[in-house]
């Protein structure tokens, strides 16, 4: 079935465009053309963005602002953002990267949403036109979302602070058997003082593993200290099932792997 | 449905065509102006059999819509053979047995060309990198991995 795509300079015009029945915004296409491919008839209209502010990234001490269109693989080669460049390299081959957005990735359904795996742990601010929501508000509203998201705000930790990790069955890219992402503080004598630890594919959507990060709080970072925070890992979860990993497999290798990342 | 103009530099030749809205890539160039050289595996992005190099980057044309492409600069499989003589990465294809059926070949050929591109000597890994996106079910990748370090080589050999 064709696609009707229409294209817009502002985003308040493009917003007033996706009010009509049956039309998507237009990030990447990997997904939403994928599904029109597909054959999926709910979609009917596009509706694209040329305004270049949604493909800039912004440093600016330690403030990271990245717009909704700049690709993983503009993440990925960003001098500042070197940080960030396991999390975006994560997702899908080269061609995928060159195409897929960081908007877009904050509405991709697991196994998908690597890249904002990483921004939930993060603590990312999301911009739309209608303001700004803490990414957990976001992503829990996301199916009734209608405003174009415009970019992405962020902290960038201290050195080492931030760590990644996604576990997936074929090297050096493949779908997630599941993500993590986890920012995690340490007082001067190596307890942890807070921490923020965020899970793809233990739901239809990324989530923060709070059990984890409250057993966390005040231990060291070695095998003992960790051990509860491994225990309490998967508690408030639901995994997906898919055929990659079953949600039975997926709550079992899930300490393995948080396990792995804290004493990384 | 109306038409919608597009238009772009095709291997280096102006194209302007009339399509539906909504028209991917991979069918704009197949179907309307007549390049078969990407070819259609799966439609989902998981092939890669229909790579082709956007101003420099490879894309899926399957994910990608011609529109999103005007103003473009288009490069193809197809367009890369001179005068009659293979590119390099042709060549080595054809020498290594990287090819079996074929069907993949032209997107193997895209992904490998933008590596060498931007990285004339690349390590395997990041020969296995940069085919990651591409599945082939004939060769096994050896010898696709291989033909594209035997490009390499022959490359930074003529330029020495
Ligand atoms: C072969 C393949 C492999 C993949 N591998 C991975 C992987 O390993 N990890 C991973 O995380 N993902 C993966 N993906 C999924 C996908 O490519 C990414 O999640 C990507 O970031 C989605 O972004 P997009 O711009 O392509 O989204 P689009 O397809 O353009 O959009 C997806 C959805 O989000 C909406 N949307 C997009 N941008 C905005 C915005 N700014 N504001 C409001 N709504 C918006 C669209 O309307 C649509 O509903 C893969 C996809 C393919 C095809
Ligand atoms: S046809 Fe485009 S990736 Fe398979
Ligand atoms: S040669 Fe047949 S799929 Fe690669």
């Amino acid at each position: 079935m064709a696609l009707a795509l229409q294209t817009f300079a502002t985003v308040r015009d493009a917003n007033a465009a996706l009010k009509a029945q049956g039309t998507r915004y237009l990030g990447g296409g990997t997904l939403v053309v994928r599904a029109a491919n597909e054959g999926d008839v709910a979609v009917s209209g596009l509706v694209r963005l040329t305004d270049p502010a949604l493909s800039a990234i912004a440093v600016a001490a330690g403030k990271i602002r990245i717009g909704a269109s700049v690709t993983m693989a503009a993440v990925a080669r960003h001098p500042e953002l070197g940080a960030l460049a396991k999390a975006a390299r994560a997702v899908g081959g080269p061609a995928v990267r060159n195409m897929a957005t960081v908007g877009g990735n904050l509405f991709a359904p697991a196994p998908y949403g690597d890249f904002a795996v990483a921004l939930l742990a993060l603590d990312a601010t999301i911009t739309t036109d209608d303001g700004e929501l803490p990414i957990e508000a976001f992503l829990s509203g996301r199916d009734s979302s209608r405003a174009i998201v415009t970019s992405v705000g962020f902290t960038l930790p201290k050195a080492d602070g931030f760590r990644f990790l996604k576990v997936s069955r074929i090297k050096p890219k493949g779908v997630s058997v599941l993500s993590i992402a986890a920012v995690i503080e340490q007082a001067a004598d190596g307890t942890v003082s807070s921490a923020r630890i965020a899970l793809g594919c233990m739901a239809d959507r990324p989530v923060r593993a709070k059990a984890a990060e409250e057993a966390l709080k005040g231990k060291t970072l070695d095998r003992n200290g960790i051990a509860p925070a491994l225990a309490a890992a998967a508690e408030g979860t639901t995994p997906i099932t898919d055929p990659i990993a079953s949600a039975w497999y997926r709550a079992e290798v899930l300490p393995v792997h948080l396990g792995r990342l804290l004493l990384s | 449905m109306a038409k919608v103009p597009v238009q772009f530099t095709l291997n280096g030749s102006e194209k302007a065509e009339f399509i539906d809205s909504g028209t991917t890539l991979l069918n704009a160039l197949r179907d309307k102006i007549g390049d078969t050289s990407p070819k259609g595996g799966c439609q989902q992005g998981t092939c890669g059999a229909c790579s082709v190099i956007v101003d420099g980057e490879l894309r899926l044309s399957c994910l990608t819509l011609a529109e999103t492409c005007n103003g473009t600069a288009i490069t193809t499989t197809s367009g890369l053979a001179e005068g009659g003589v293979l590119h390099p990465l042709q060549r080595a294809f054809l020498d290594t047995f990287a090819t079996q059926c074929g069907f993949c070949t032209p997107g193997m050929i895209m992904a490998a060309k933008v590596l060498l591109d931007h990285t004339p000597n690349p390590s395997r890994d990041e020969v296995v990198e940069a085919l990651s996106g591409n599945i082939c079910r004939c060769t096994g990748y050896e010898p696709i991995i291989q033909a594209v370090l035997t490009a390499a080589r022959a490359n930074s050999q003529n330029a020495a």
